[in-house]
């Protein structure tokens, strides 16, 4: 059975995923619009930089992280002057480096989405006196709605599915840090395997029946789109 | 009555618009050319769509953009109506939720009354609750231009908006066309390369090739230019305003009167004093020098020639010009000629102009062998 610290590291993965993954909405859906739309020459830069977590060993990026985030690092001084201490193992920190991590499985849905929406239909908006952020809420919005379902629902997931980003960046700190995927680690480290065999069925349930949703309702493309 | 300035120059490279027109503030304007001929373009520069860098447009008195002055409004500060090619309905939204889209966001709303009109006119009053996917393409049309009407624009702009539909749904959608065309104060801006529509629609017609005004004018004089590539087509002809005057029953015949005298035409079905527009091609029409006695033709009409130009196919190309008659004129409304002198296109060969000696003054009798009625 699933013990109480098991049932608090699936509650903490849950927050840090749904923080996250709003995060990456807000943060995501202003960025593929704009990478959508742009012509600047920055566009191949930022894709890039967007998409490379897809291929980034998340150890290299965690401590990458780790580094920037520390007391020495720029990020951690501007942080600690803010008064906001260093982000590495904590609850917050944790949150900044799933969003990175994840922002590609929120962004890549959403600019699909979005590039699907013809510019007549913008165009169209236009000329029935709909201002350009007006047409974005009462138009691409809503023809975009089966994108920023999935990019949620792919974000989420993949953030409850992280591990080593947060071994590098959060630690192991029970209710703080602990997420489910090192608990699973723990328990095999200790040779729990009935423990990790729960939680790992837990997860494994939860990631199919989340692509099931995907392929099945909403019936999206494989996620294997990454530099499309 | 110039309502309608509108000045552009833009350079793409390979294309390049440079126009200067003055266009009227009423009826409908056709602006007709091929594609590439940049009709689209000029269309979608005055909708604020695209911005040409050098440009001066002017609308009821408005200023719409001033490159000199650095002015642009943008589409949506723009009172228009616009309907594209394609009916380009929102998906997500139904029929209803469509037309309401604009109207949300003005500020003197019209009011319902406006918008039953439009609907009754159109003829899409049952078709409020449905999808836009689960209409034809001839409804999907009809309820965008329901959508551009109902925001009461000061000008509507109409790009080929048949082109993408087919021949049955064309005619499905042309006399409502017609209608809006009678009952509209607002002028409109009519893009298209068919010859139908612009016989059927237009007063003012604008002749585009590459970027460029050919020609500008009523429909009868523009049409009846002779250095404009339009009379020497195979499909030349002219439009006159005409009003049915009689009918004979017995005959199965009608006959309407227009600025220059009377035709009969194969029976109508409209009341006496219904106006008509009536199409003569240039191809229907011969010549004689003197008045046939017997012929079979019924419609033969003394006229001058004012001009003669080569055709293809060793054609001539004859444009004449009608006497007006003074207690025929009074009695039509003619919106197409301010002169009230009717013009006619004449293909005959060049062989028959040179026996004939036809030359420019010359006092003729044209016979009209066939012609079509619009509406």
């Amino acid at each position: 059975m699933l013990t109480s610290a098991d049932l608090d590291t699936l509650l903490l993965t849950g927050k840090i995923a749904g923080i996250a993954t709003a995060l990456m909405l807000l943060i995501g859906t202003p960025l593929a619009w704009w990478l959508t739309r742009t012509s600047s020459p920055f566009k191949g830069i930022i894709n890039t930089l967007v998409a490379l977590p897809l291929v980034l060993p998340p150890s290299v990026l965690g401590f990458y992280l780790l580094v920037l985030m520390g007391p020495a690092g720029p990020v951690g001084k501007l942080t600690v002057w803010l008064g906001l201490g260093t982000l590495p193992f904590t609850f917050a920190g944790l949150v900044v480096a799933s969003v990175l991590y994840s922002i590609p499985f929120v962004v890549q849905p959403l600019q699909a989405s979005f590039s699907s929406i013809s510019e007549q239909a913008l165009e169209a908006a236009a000329t029935l006196r709909a201002s350009p952020l007006d047409t974005f809420f009462s138009v691409v919005v809503p023809l975009a709605k089966p994108g920023f379902l999935s990019a949620a629902i792919l974000g989420f997931a993949h953030t409850v599915g992280e591990f080593g980003v947060v071994l590098m960046v959060g630690g192991n700190i029970p209710d703080k840090t602990r997420v489910v995927s090192v608990q699973i680690y723990n328990h095999v480290e200790a040779l729990e395997y009935s423990e990790a065999h729960w939680l790992a069925g837990c997860l494994l349930l939860f990631s199919f029946s989340v692509l099931l949703v995907l392929y099945t309702v909403l019936k999206t493309q494989p996620v294997a789109h990454p530099l499309k | 009555m110039t309502t309608i300035q509108a000045c552009f120059q833009l350079d793409y490279g390979d294309f390049k618009l440079d126009v200067d027109l003055k266009l009227p503030g009423t009826g409908i304007t056709v602006l007709f050319g091929h594609s590439g001929s940049g009709k689209t373009t000029l269309l979608r520069c005055i909708a604020g769509l695209q911005r040409a860098p050098q440009g001066k447009l002017e609308i009821n008195g408005h200023v719409w953009q001033d490159s000199e002055r650095d002015l642009f409004l943008p589409t949506h500060k723009r009172p228009l109506g616009y309907v594209f090619q394609e009916a380009n309905l929102f998906p997500h939204l139904s029929v209803q939720d469509n037309l309401h889209y604009g109207l949300k966001r003005i500020k003197q709303n019209p009011g319902s009354v406006k918008l039953e009109q439009t609907l009754e006119l159109l003829g899409i009053s049952h078709l409020m609750q449905r999808m836009p996917e689960h209409l034809s393409g001839g409804e999907r049309q009809r309820v965008a231009i329901a959508r551009a009407l109902a925001l009461n624009p000061e000008v509507l702009l109409m790009d080929e908006p048949l082109a993408s539909l087919d021949f049955k749904r064309k005619q499905e959608i042309l006399p409502f066309l017609s209608r809006l065309h009678q009952q509209l104060d607002i002028p409109v801006l009519y893009v298209t390369h068919s010859q139908q529509e612009v016989a059927q629609l237009a007063d003012t017609l604008v002749i585009l090739e590459d970027g460029r005004a050919l020609a500008s004018g009523s429909l009868s004089e523009t049409q009846s230019r002779l250095d404009v590539p339009l009379a020497q087509d195979r499909e030349a002809a002219t439009v006159w305003q005409a009003t049915v005057a009689e009918h004979e029953a017995d005959y199965h015949l009608t006959r309407v009167a227009f600025a220059g005298g009377s035709l009969s035409l194969p029976a109508v079905d409209a009341e006496v004093g219904t106006p008509l527009r009536v199409q003569i091609y240039a191809r229907d029409v011969s010549i004689a020098l003197e008045a046939p006695t017997a012929t079979s033709i019924l419609n033969v009409l003394p006229a001058t020639i004012t001009g003669i130009a080569d055709g293809r196919d060793s054609q001539s190309v004859v444009l004449l010009r009608l006497p007006r008659m003074a207690e025929v004129s009074q009695s039509v409304g003619n919106r197409c000629d301010q002169v009230g002198n009717q013009t006619l296109l004449a293909y005959i060969t060049r062989k028959s102009a040179l026996m004939l000696g036809l030359q420019i003054g010359m006092a003729v009798y044209v016979q009209i062998k066939g012609t079509s009625i619009l509406n």
